[in-house]
């Protein structure tokens, strides 16, 4: 499948994001800047993390406006995969792909360490791979990650399961003291309504190798995997893929600029 | 014409800084303070000098960029014609 990884200036884990796809997940991967209006005919987007446009004003409140974002806009209404990681999760909620806001983290720090999150909902196209409950422990680094929603919204996201990952301890359990950000309901990642579009805090690309202290981002990006094939399987005639690329050296992004 | 926009969170939403220098004011001896919200303030200069083109636009702008309207509100007044 092919995987494209939105580049807005000041995104920093564009490349990370590009490695755990194309040689952790061996799937075919391309950079997108922000200012082109094609999407390379990616079967999923990816907005990465970072300080696109160094968090002024309010975090992705200006990335939000890039030319390529009403290519992603239509990309997912048309029920295209998106997958926005901290700073992309950040952007969905400001464009209104994602319902709710984020907050400055409740303890006003910034926050970076590993953390614990547990899949709320395994039968989404981005945690099919797991098991409800299953616990993944996921590194975060953010100031801004405090979701908010307001009552009503928050009881829709609870009543239609669009809540995928919530913080836990490392036994799973849902604790204030888990919640390091303050998010309401120990929310770490949502998807919407039609269940295409997701947005999680934690960095899922941080945690693809065994080096990187936890291999369980992988599980997000199976799921994706998972259920890009399948769909993809049911349409058309399954062809042939290229074997798993060797691990190769990254582009250099500077042509597209 | 020079317009200020007064963008700030609404009340039903968490303020730590907010709260932050509040506690800093009681640290410092200023007892009697009893809350303090933190904002943002916009000086928006217009090419204009119409009233009705900052009625028309600045709302605008408020509501699309300056504030997130799920979390801040925002007021706005002319302060130079």
């Amino acid at each position: 499948m092919k995987f494209g990884v939105v580049v807005f200036p000041g995104s920093n884990c564009d490349y990370d994001t590009f490695h755990a796809l194309q040689n952790v997940m061996g799937q075919e991967t391309v950079f997108l800047w922000h200012k082109d209006h094609n999407l390379q005919n990616v079967d999923c987007v990816v907005l990465p993390g970072g300080f696109s446009y160094g968090d002024y004003l309010r975090s992705g409140a200006i990335a939000r406006f890039s030319p390529i974002m009403s290519e992603v806009k239509k990309f997912a209404a048309s029920g295209g995969l998106v997958l926005g990681i901290c700073n992309g999760f950040q952007i969905l909620l400001e464009a209104g792909l994602l319902p709710g806001a984020m907050l400055r983290n409740k303890n006003l720090k910034f926050l970076c360490q590993h953390v614990y999150i547990r899949i709320e909902n395994a039968k989404t196209a981005f945690s099919n791979s797991g098991k409800k409950g299953q616990v993944l422990k996921i590194p975060i680094a953010h100031f801004d990650g405090n979701y908010y929603a307001e009552p009503e919204l928050l009881a829709e996201l609870e009543k239609n399961q669009q809540i995928v990952f919530r913080y836990c301890d490392e036994k799973g359990r849902v604790t204030e003291e888990a919640n390091v950000n303050g998010s309401v309901h120990n929310i770490a990642g949502i998807v919407n309504r039609e269940g295409n579009v997701l947005g999680m805090m934690p960095h899922p690309e941080r945690a693809s190798e065994k080096i990187l202290g936890s291999e369980d981002g992988r599980v997000i990006f199976q799921s994706m995997i998972n259920y890009l094939e399948k769909k993809s399987g049911s349409r058309k005639k399954k062809t042939t893929r290229p074997s798993r690329p060797a691990v190769s050296p990254l582009p250099p992004l500077i042509e597209t600029f | 014409m020079k317009v200020r926009i007064l963008v700030s969170l609404k009340p039903s939403v968490l303020d730590p800084q907010g709260q932050t220098v509040r506690n800093a004011l009681h640290t410092l001896g200023y007892k009697s303070v009893k809350d303090v919200r933190q904002g943002k303030v916009f000086e928006v200069e217009l090419e204009e000098p119409e009233r009705s083109e900052a009625e028309k636009i600045i709302p605008e702008i408020a509501d699309k960029v300056l504030a997130n309207p799920i979390i801040e509100k925002f007021t706005w007044e002319i302060i130079e014609d």
